[in-house]
């Protein structure tokens, strides 16, 4: 390993614990009860079950130290977790509670209220998300929906993801003295769900009125804490994207293997070949991608942010592609609602806007590596 | 020349001796083919060839603990200029298919450079259909007569030894006639011919083989073996990668990029945004290929190797075609039709056209990109093959 590069690999340790959320999901989470689940009401599409499930296993405080409950492992781990989440289409709120609002919170100084939530989030005693529409890109403004009054906010914020089951919604908001980060109950505002084109992610609009507060953070550390949040989310929802791609291309050779047209199985014909073989050429380098973003945020790189950026921008392309191959290449059962490719193909898509589109990330590695536009 | 308990070498022990052989023979002062000559007979050439074969039957994975340990101690890099055919193609497959005789009279002086090494596969009527090589050998006592045409032979022109791919009998189907040898470059009847390419320049050669005799001692392999022994050679080909890792925007979109920074005044909004696309790719293929890399240092070779050459093929065509729109007025010129012959030169270091018109050629080259993508179909993803008319035919009852 050179010291330049991150490790791209997977550890062992990473393998074990794979194989062990996949067994878990694969028993808890087929993609017929997730199918099942998103016919319920917003408030039961996200399986809060499975997520205490989960986080037993660990996952949910894999980058969150020991004393606060955590396993002690890092982002590494956490993103291969995500790329497992993404095959099965998990509607679980790893992104708002493990990701966003964790990373947040971790990023400020920790009290009291802060140590207990974080480790409450990691046990999956609590969930909580960071309150800022999803398609927030990391290297944008400070979130301004939102004023902050005396301990009390005020404000709407659109399209918040995981805040429907959250217990604590972490927000950002602009006072008379500049930025902020603080704690709101969920049950304190006014939660209406958006509905939403992933219909196994779902999103609310917030509203907030002179909603009780507390907050955690101020000035360069809540806007340094936002940031780290959007950066590690990005980083992580790439991994998911890949893990969808992945099951869209398995999924999809099984498929033309078998289907036999013309007296011959589909997958023998060249011009159905080669587009798969681009699409595994991709998915190889999504991988790649993938793992740099994730060991860039886990040793806290200041690539972490070009890392994040050059895998929103490139692999959540590959996702929906692969997503998009996957609905063509299965033919009219791929257009029906009984099959579940759409499911991946909603996520792919929307996972694409979330925290930035490729155009928003390619701008902001403009920025990052001095390629300026036209004047 | 393994350790005292008989067990491979690991790589502490690698270490050692590479330190031990540096001492002995300071790299600062020892000409470049003695220092090499002595490497090899140290076990340190391929540590995973047998012990005679310039390894040590070592894990092939370890050579790139000797690689870095000679770097480190100032030692030249192995992997020069016009050698890689030798190094890359012929050693791996004289090491699997040769004789105890032919190892010891080729890996020696094709190492340490003395003795240069070309690949006679092409021909005109047979590129990507490989076993359909029409050049025959037909054998004459001790001999094996060859007549044939063989093109896109680089270095040809400076070989002393090629490998050689020819039918040895036309009456059984393709993949069973063929006979693998080497070939003698000095024997008389072999003539070689620059073939000038659309850059201007003469890379390849075309090989006319008129009544060429090789002695039988120069097959490697059975007489029929031809097609698995070029197998070897070309999984080889396709696997060599490794090395010291890439820099971001090494390569082609390096000087784009800083054409970009330093002009200014050649800066479009759509240039902008297909320059970002590039360089995203760029640096996806780059991170891919380090991931390969860590792989293969810890002996965990993947398929990626194919997918790396396919998209180094398509980006470098891209991003040449990028340089030339942006250079504008300055990419309608070009810098040197001169016809010449391009050994040990920088191509990065020629102008934009001359970039645009050679990267045309990295999606034929080494198998075209089309075959490539066929590959990763059947053995990566397992998808069934396309039917085929070839099988079970006699070669000669083909059309052709």
């Amino acid at each position: 390993m050179s010291e330049s590069e991150p490790n791209l690999l997977y550890s062992d340790i990473e393998q074990e614990l794979r194989a062990g959320v996949r067994e878990l999901l694969a028993a808890r989470c087929p993609w017929q009860s997730v199918l099942g689940r998103v016919e319920n009401d917003a408030a039961e599409v996200t399986d809060l079950a499975l997520w205490r499930e989960l986080a037993a296993m660990g996952v949910a405080g894999l980058p969150i130290a020991e004393e606060l409950g955590g396993a002690g492992a890092t982002w590494r781990e956490s993103s291969m977790v995500a790329e497992e989440l993404g095959r099965a289409v998990a509607p679980v709120p790893f992104l708002g509670s493990a990701v966003l609002a964790a990373s947040a919170l971790t990023a400020v100084d920790a009290d009291e209220e802060v140590r207990s939530l974080v480790s409450d989030l990691a046990e999956g005693r609590r969930t909580a998300t960071l309150a800022v529409p999803l398609s927030t890109a990391p290297g944008s403004a400070f979130p301004a929906l939102v004023r902050a009054g005396d301990r009390t906010l005020t404000g709407t914020v659109p399209g918040v993801v995981d805040a429907l089951n959250a217990d604590v919604l972490v927000v950002p908001a602009v006072g008379a003295d500049g930025p902020g980060l603080h704690l709101v109950a969920a049950e304190e505002t006014v939660r209406t769900p958006v509905v939403s084109l992933d219909l196994t992610r779902p999103l609310t609009e917030v509203r907030l009125a002179g909603a009780p507060a507390v907050a955690v953070a101020s000035g360069d550390r809540a806007v340094g804490a936002v940031e780290s949040a959007l950066v590690a989310g990005a980083a992580l929802l790439s991994a998911e994207q890949l893990g969808v791609a992945e099951w869209a291309l398995r999924t999809t050779v099984d498929h033309l293997k078998e289907r036999t047209q013309f007296g011959r199985p589909l997958g023998s014909f060249q011009a159905l070949k080669h587009r798969l073989a681009d699409l595994w050429v991709s998915i190889s380098q999504a991988r790649a991608v993938v793992r740099n973003a994730a060991g860039a945020v886990a040793s806290g790189s200041p690539d972490a942010p070009l890392a994040a950026a050059l895998a929103q921008a490139f692999v959540s392309g590959v996702a929906v592609t692969a997503a998009e191959e996957a609905v063509q290449m299965h033919g009219g059962i791929g257009f029906t609602w009984e099959h579940p490719v759409h499911l991946y193909l909603k996520r792919a898509k929307s996972a694409s806007i979330a925290l930035g589109t490729a155009d928003r990330h390619r701008g902001r590695i403009a920025e990052l590596v001095d390629l300026p536009p036209a004047p | 020349m393994t350790t005292t308990n008989g067990a491979p070498p690991d790589a502490a022990d690698l270490r050692k001796r590479v330190a031990d052989l540096v001492a002995a023979h300071d790299p600062a002062t020892t000409e470049q083919t003695e220092f090499l000559a002595a490497r090899f007979d140290a076990g340190l050439a391929w540590v995973h060839f047998p012990p005679g074969a310039g390894g040590l039957g070592a894990p092939r994975a370890l050579q790139t603990v000797v690689d870095a340990e000679f770097e480190r101690l100032g030692s030249v890099p192995t992997h020069r200029d016009g050698l890689s055919i030798g190094l890359g193609m012929a050693a791996p497959t004289i090491v699997a298919f040769g004789t105890e005789q032919q190892r010891r009279r080729f890996l020696k002086p094709l190492y340490t450079g003395e003795e240069v090494w070309c690949q006679l596969f092409s021909e005109p009527g047979a590129g990507s259909d490989l076993a359909a090589v029409g050049t025959r050998a037909v054998r004459d006592g001790d001999s094996w007569v060859v007549d044939g045409q063989k093109v896109w032979t680089s270095m040809a022109h400076r070989a002393r030894w090629a490998i050689l791919l020819a039918r040895t009998d036309p009456d059984v189907p393709k993949h069973r006639g063929l006979t693998y040898f080497v070939c003698d470059m000095t024997a008389p009847g072999v003539d070689v011919r620059p073939l000038r390419q659309l850059t201007g320049e003469a890379e390849f050669n075309e090989v006319y083989l008129d009544g060429v005799r090789l002695p039988d001692s120069l097959r490697l392999g059975e007489v029929g073996a031809g097609w698995k022994v070029a197998q070897t050679t070309l999984m080889n080909e396709r696997v060599s990668i490794g090395g010291r890792p890439e820099p971001r925007e090494g390569g082609l979109v390096g000087v784009v990029s800083e054409l970009w920074r330093t002009r200014p005044e050649l800066r479009t909004r759509g240039l902008h945004e297909e320059l970002l696309k590039l360089w995203v790719a760029a640096e996806a293929a780059r991170l891919t290929k380090e991931r390969l890399r860590q792989q293969m240092a810890v002996g965990q070779p993947g398929p990626e190797g194919s997918a790396a050459k396919l998209s180094f093929a398509e980006l470098n065509q891209r991003i040449s075609g990028l340089e030339l729109e942006l250079l504008g007025t300055e990419g309608l010129a070009y810098d040197d039709w001169t016809f010449r012959r391009p050994e040990g030169q920088d191509p990065l270091r020629r102008g934009a056209g001359f970039h645009y018109l050679r990267t045309r050629g990295n999606s034929i080259e080494g198998g075209t990109s089309e075959i490539l993508r066929t590959i990763i179909a059947e053995r990566v993803l397992g998808l069934p093959a396309e039917p085929r008319v070839d099988k079970n035919v006699a070669w000669k009852d083909l059309p052709r």
